[in-house]
């Protein structure tokens, strides 16, 4: 469902115009004074942003494997790392990338279509309780779930003793656990972007007919596309980096995921798994980014427009 | 996964083909009738509805069969209010927010009052079940060879890869038992020349190999001789005679008390969930019992705690705080810097520099823990030539390079919204100001600065709030270490609440103390919860202020 969202999403992304600058020739003072100290700025933070991204890409290029091989940046290159990362039987690194896949997939489709029904309600249907519950939802946010740790632990591990495939160690109970979370972060700020939708609109169709269920997928959701691939974007990273309640939750390694496996590769030795970690670290990043890179300019306007409306 | 996927997509037809309803009082109801498209909508609500009730049925039946009441007449209940939500006309609004609501409802509220009941407990290892359990659980590891007892001829068996005992007793019988499953007579079995039961139909006898290979697993196994534990059990040494053995610690119902058989002293139920002798000796295998406040009164009073416990608060603390400021900062600052439309490059430094934001979160912590490495690291290998500087091992410095870490993690949200922030601010009160003479810097101190302030305040607090719970750069990055020397707990310089609940309930070494940890956990909440309430309140007179 996600994918289909954020690749609609991106076909309607024009280009901002550029005004490109008159170059005038001008003294180097002055110059520096005005724009040249910003370049200097932007050098300066660009390497303390990109350079660990470097590091490790050169580790994972270099089988020599250990922390000290590491130091010399891209002195060796060969794929030695990404062989021994995909050939270690105790670590299956192939099953905790699609495990990933598998349980982020499934939780941000979820989650953007529960936290859109609820948008949905809360800007369209007025009820009784809508504005508490509103409020409920703002301070729900403020409490992760991370913090009750403990008691999902025990929660489900009291789920596993009735129904095994929802308890411990099951994907499909982390999936639930995780659907906790999906109204409190995502549905203000998906509410804030309905109500952009014009009314009228709702009311002209309902006129000629169309169910709320056809308004719904017809024409609201349709109209709010960038707002669902930012939320369902946002949601799949988060879950793919979450460590606390997957390590808890997944404890045999083939259904664990990529957080909690690459995790268990330096949790003991640090320095001698290095290079096949630093693989394996290339690897897991590389969806993530270029997927955060391709709609940046949807996660930029929505993270604003969440930050202005508040 | 089909469980999701029903219960994902349930909502949405079911709540289709119901009657149209005004969306806002007084608007008009519409007149048209629709045919097909209802129709459709009616099977479909019908068939989600009943695979959700299908699986609810399985539930319960479960429920059912495990004897939990309780849990059994709350989930019908929700099964119920689910059906009559779907089944009836009108109130449209639920039909939309049930699915969301039913999963925030548990794995989000119900947890955290599950937290606050587990933290006036003593839950955690050794004390994780019932009284009941643990007295059995008692018998069952302190047992001895009850002396002179005879011998029984055994063979292991396997089926479905767990291990069975037959035994041949004194009498020539062969029985049949396995891991806490009783002995029963097995007249099937099949007998050697000696008059051994070897074999039986159903189960692979193991040679003598391949009971050397899984020697650990075939001397774990222990056949309790009936249901009642005080008769004691068989076990095997070598895979060919077995023994009876019997517990050293005998249970008196009456009395409710222990007894070591040996040197005749007694264990009594202590108060705290544990059998206590008259020295105070505890036996290991106690039972979950209510201890109203002691996890919290343990936290502030016991002295391998209180000390490092105040260091944790006061760094959470100061990390969140400190983080925010420092990307915020740093963020504003190059938010202004590029904030320039005529810089030549600037979109070429935006993307390399929200790199770290879109960089895995939890990868993040790992990777900078091997450049930091003291021994290793490229920092003091190759940058300070190998220097030996304790980035993660001295307690200031660990502290300086989690900050920052989580400045690389954090500065490029904040570029980020600042620039957002920056360019909705509107262009007049720039030349307003002026036109009225004032500096550049006045300009931005004392027009734009509070004027973002107050648009990007709530971020800034929900900030605090992510920080306040950072897990993951800490945990990834030092561990919490370095340990603090004044206690033997693993709490260490660079751990702030959040890694300690987490260290404290599933930590390695130390045992697992699922009560504290979730007291911890409560006073989180309290604390969040505090400032949030006096930070919204704040933002709001901000506000106000300044309209």
């Amino acid at each position: 469902m996600s994918k289909v969202q954020l690749a609609t999403g991106t076909t309607a992304a024009p280009e901002t115009p550029r005004i490109l600058p008159v170059p005038a020739r001008r003294p180097f003072l002055v110059w520096f004074k005005d724009k040249g100290w910003r370049h200097v700025v932007g050098v300066v933070f660009t390497i303390f942003a990109i350079f660990p991204l470097l590091y490790v890409l050169s580790a994972a290029l270099d089988s020599s494997g250990t922390l000290v091989g590491s130091n010399s940046l891209f002195s060796r290159i060969d794929p030695g790392n990404f062989v021994a990362l995909f050939n270690d039987p105790a670590r299956p690194f192939g099953r905790w990338f699609v495990n990933t896949l598998v349980v982020g997939g499934i939780t941000s489709a979820a989650t953007v279509f529960l936290g859109a029904m609820a948008a949905y309600a809360f800007s369209r249907m007025r009820f009784k309780g809508r504005r508490i519950g509103l409020l409920s939802l703002l301070l729900l946010q403020m409490f992760p779930q991370l913090l009750a740790v403990v008691a999902i632990f025990l929660l489900l591990s009291g789920i596993s003793e009735v129904i095994p495939a929802l308890g411990l160690g099951s994907q499909l109970g982390l999936i639930m656990v995780y659907l906790g979370g999906a109204l409190g972060v995502n549905t203000y700020l998906m509410y804030g972007f309905f109500n952009t939708v014009p009314q009228s609109l709702d009311e002209a169709a309902r006129i000629d007919g169309a169910s709320h269920v056809q308004i719904f997928f017809g024409i609201v959701l349709r109209l709010v596309t960038p707002i669902l691939a930012v939320v369902g974007l946002l949601a799949f990273i988060g879950i793919s980096s979450e460590f606390v309640i997957a390590s808890v939750v997944l404890t045999d390694p083939d259904s664990q995921t990529l957080a909690v496996g690459l995790y268990s590769y330096v949790a003991q030795q640090r320095s001698e798994n290095w290079g096949v970690f630093a693989a394996g670290a290339v690897i897991a990043a590389i969806p993530v980014m270029a997927l955060f890179l391709y709609l940046q300019k949807y996660i930029v306007s929505g993270l604003t427009a969440g930050s202005v409306k508040g | 996964m089909p469980k999701t996927e029903q219960l994902d997509h349930s909502p949405a037809p079911t709540a289709g083909p119901s009657p149209m309803e005004p969306l806002r009082p007084g608007s008009p109801r519409s007149a048209t009738p629709r045919g097909i498209d209802s129709f459709k909508g009616i099977i479909v609500k019908i068939v989600l509805l009943g695979l959700v009730d299908a699986l609810a049925v399985y539930i319960l039946m479960m429920l059912f069969l495990s004897e939990s009441w309780a849990t059994l007449a709350v989930s019908a209940a929700v099964v119920l209010i689910i059906n009559w939500i779907y089944l009836r006309k009108g109130g449209l609004p639920a039909k939309y927010l049930a699915p969301g609501v039913l999963f925030l409802l548990v794995f989000q509220v119900l947890v955290v009052f599950f937290s606050g009941y587990i933290a006036f407990t003593n839950y955690g290892d050794g004390h994780n079940s019932t009284k009941a359990d643990a007295i059995s659980a008692i018998q069952l590891t302190a047992q001895q060879r009850v002396p002179d007892s005879p011998a029984y001829r055994a063979a292991v068996l396997e089926k479905n890869g767990t291990y069975h005992l037959l035994f041949t007793d004194p009498k020539g019988n062969a029985k049949l038992g396995s891991n806490g499953e009783p002995l029963a007579d097995a007249p099937d079995a099949a007998k050697d020349s000696t008059g051994k039961a070897n074999t039986l139909p159903g189960y692979e006898t193991l040679a003598f190999q391949e009971i050397v290979a899984n020697q650990q697993d075939i001397l774990a196994i222990t056949v309790p001789v009936s249901d009642d534990p005080a008769e004691g059990t068989l076990r095997t040494a070598d895979g060919s005679t077995a023994y009876q053995f019997k517990p050293t610690l005998t249970y008196d119902a009456a009395t409710d008390t222990f007894t070591n058989m040996e040197t005749g002293s007694t264990y009594q139920d202590n108060g705290k969930g544990a059998f206590a002798n008259a020295s105070g000796e505890t036996l290991a295998t106690g039972w979950k019992i209510d201890v109203g406040f002691e996890n919290f009164a343990r936290a502030f009073t016991d002295s391998s705690l209180r000390g490092p416990l105040l260091g944790v608060i006061l760094w959470t603390f100061t990390f969140a705080v400190a983080s925010v400021a420092l990307t915020f900062a740093v963020g504003l600052f190059l938010a202004i810097t590029f904030n320039r439309e005529d810089l030549r490059g600037k979109r070429v430094y935006r993307i390399l520099m929200i790199l770290p934001y879109a960089f895995p979160a939890f990868l993040s912590g790992l990777v900078w823990s091997g450049i930091l490495n003291p021994e290793f690291g490229w920092l003091n290998q190759t940058l300070l030539g190998g220097a030996n500087i304790g980035w993660l091992t001295d307690p200031v410095l660990a502290k300086v390079s989690v900050l920052v870490v989580n400045l690389w993690l954090g500065f490029p949200y904040m570029f980020l919204v600042c620039t957002g922030a920056l360019q909705s601010l509107p262009a007049e009160l720039d030349e307003a100001a002026r036109m009225d003479g004032a500096s550049t810097w006045r300009v931005f101190g004392s027009i734009k600065l509070p004027l973002l302030l107050v648009s990007l305040a709530p971020l800034l607090i929900s900030s605090f709030a992510f920080n306040f719970n950072n897990f993951n750069v800490i945990y990834m990055l030092t561990g919490g270490g370095p340990r603090f020397a004044d206690t033997d707990r693993d709490i260490g310089a660079t751990d702030i609440l959040i890694t300690l609940v987490y260290k404290v309930a599933f930590g390695q070494g130390t045992g697992r103390d699922y009560g504290l940890a979730s007291a911890l956990a409560i006073i989180i909440f309290i604390i969040v919860a505090t400032i949030s309430a006096i930070s919204f309140k704040q933002t709001k007179a901000l506000e106000e202020v300044n309209q």
